[in-house]
């Protein structure tokens, strides 16, 4: 029975880069995996709702149509996932959720993403302001693909991966804090690759 | 690159039997949703890291989730009304 | 005969690699010993672990091809063109590097020589290991339960074990192989190259009234295209146990 660290003599793994501008345990990936837990929701267009809801319940909606023809804008940002892989100089399209949020009254500090297929992702309100966070619908110079989370998901770069909720189709605003889907499982509440929050107790 | 695809509940094994005294993914458990009994091991585990879900083939509600890191292993077992363990 | 259920977590042994021999163009059979290996059941599998010298790791799933045999494991790894494990094993990996191995694992997919209904199996590419293990417990225990093996793969150079399948068919009393050649068939073949289909499944299977019970391994879309030609054949599908491997052939 082995305590012990073995070394695998010769292996290397997958190509990665421990680089100077990475938050600290990131390796530079190429690829852009699909980490999943579960099936890929398939969401028509034409079926496609985004909720925004304040604390006193009243939500605006906007149908894909409606959603495409608010401004938008492109975003080249770096991305971090809580599996230690990041990817610099991505290049996104969305429409920023200040855009969303404009003219909403709230005194939430709160929020919660949803998604299709059960998914949520919680954030205080304040890292969706303020030009950090956008619902982003292209990819590389492509409509985003459902394996990424498409017809779109949230992007939420200064904050690791998972809290930019695939298959995004709302955010609740909230008074108070209530963890996601993977923050009610051991990942940390907040999660700042910088400052290496990755679980729980971090 | 590719399509998520999904494993069948043995390939759990290995993470739930860190976290279980015994084999669990021959053990019979009753999904919450909608109620279907059958082996963890007939379940549809997704690949993600750093830890494991394994969802009821029938309806694809998560029947259990473990997630391991930072020294603790954190399991969410609240998609099973009960799972029936061999105790040898 | 190995329990399934020790008590207590379950272990990395340090396994030692003793041999590797080629078991087709592209696969190749890791021989360990692993100290202490408490024995296991045909079907089971085992993680493997892998570190590089910054602490990297890396962990997959490999099926137990031997029948239990005090420490002595085999694993039969295929090769995967930018898999970031299987080439290590299968290239690098060498006669007493040591091998960090974590298992017996799995209670389900399992074969136990006490039953003794039919059996059928059917695999596709490297979904054959388990049930290579299963074909070899049986010889090992002196099974008679009548045994199947439908092997899908893509050409005479990719099939693995083909020498000793071959010696089994003619040996190993009540067991039946048939194979299906996906890209290239032997020579002088009588069919052409196919996937499996309902007809080969209904012709080569046991009658779905003997009950058998149903052991179905190989990458997903394979097993499900089988599982669903069993069910047409009349196999009720609680009595077919599958094993998939991730499209590549391997847990990933």
């Amino acid at each position: 029975m082995s305590d012990e660290k073995i070394v695998s003599p010769g292996f290397v793994g997958r190509r990665r880069t421990a680089a100077a501008n990475l938050p600290p345990g990131q390796y530079l990936t190429n690829d852009f995996p699909v980490l999943s837990a579960g099936p890929t929701p398939r969401v028509q267009r034409e079926e496609w709702k985004f909720a925004l809801t304040p604390e006193t319940g009243e939500a605006r909606t906007w149908s894909w149509t409606e959603f495409r023809s608010l401004p938008s804008e492109p975003i080249t940002t770096d991305i971090h996932c809580v599996t230690r892989w990041s990817k610099l100089d991505t290049k996104w399209e969305g429409v920023s959720v200040d855009t969303l949020l404009d003219g909403v009254q709230t005194t939430a500090e709160f929020a919660m993403a949803h998604s299709y297929g059960g998914y949520s992702a919680n954030l205080p309100l304040a890292d969706l302001r303020g030009g950090k966070a956008w619902i982003a619908f292209r990819y590389d110079g492509e409509d985003l693909a459902p394996e990424h989370g498409g017809p779109a998901r949230l992007l939420v770069p200064h904050l690791y991966l998972w809290k930019s909720a695939k298959w995004v189709n709302g955010i609740t605003l909230m008074l108070a804090d209530k963890p996601g889907f993977w923050e009610s499982l051991g990942y940390n509440n907040y999660g700042d690759p910088w400052r290496e929050q990755r679980y729980w107790g971090e | 690159m590719s399509t998520p695809t999904f494993f069948d509940g043995n390939a759990a094994a290995g993470e739930l039997r860190d976290v279980f005294a015994t084999d669990t993914t021959n053990a019979a458990g009753q999904c919450v949703a909608c109620g279907a009994i059958a082996p963890l091991a007939q379940g549809h585990v997704y690949a993600f890291e750093p830890g494991i879900i394994v969802r009821c083939a029938i309806c694809e509600h998560p029947l259990v989730r473990l997630v391991k890191g930072a020294g603790h292993a954190w399991l969410d077992m609240r998609g099973l009304v009960y799972l029936r363990l061999e105790i040898p | 005969m190995a329990r399934t259920t020790l008590l207590g977590r379950v272990a990395w042994y340090v396994a030692a690699v003793i041999e590797r021999r080629d078991e087709s163009e592209t696969a190749r059979t890791l021989v360990l010993k692993v100290p202490q290996w408490p024995g296991h059941n045909a079907g089971q599998h085992v993680d493997v672990r892998l570190t590089a010298a910054d602490g990297y790791t890396a962990v997959r799933s490999y099926s137990i091809a031997n029948a239990t045999q005090g420490d002595l494991l085999e694993l039969t790894v295929e090769q995967v063109p930018d898999g970031e494990v299987s080439p290590y094993l299968a290239r690098t990996l060498s006669p007493g590097d040591p091998l960090e191995i974590r298992g017996p694992l799995g209670g389900w997919f399992v074969w136990h020589p006490v039953a003794l209904e039919p059996v059928q199996l059917v695999a596709g590419g490297s979904g054959i290991v388990p049930l290579m293990a299963m074909i070899r417990t049986r010889a090992q225990a002196h099974s008679r339960a009548p045994f199947r093996l439908i092997y899908s793969v893509r050409s005479p150079g990719a099939t693995m074990y083909a020498g000793e399948l071959r010696r089994r068919a003619l040996e190993d009393d009540g067991l039946a192989i048939a194979y299906v050649y996906t890209r290239a068939t032997p020579p002088d073949w009588p069919r052409p190259t196919q996937r499996i289909n309902a007809t080969t499944i209904a012709e080569s299977v046991f009658p779905a009234g003997q009950n058998p019970a149903c052991f179905v391994c190989g990458p997903t879309a394979f097993v499900e295209a089988a599982s669903g030609f069993l069910k047409e054949a009349g196999y009720n599908p609680t009595r077919i146990k599958t094993e998939r491997f991730g499209p590549s052939g391997g847990t990933s």
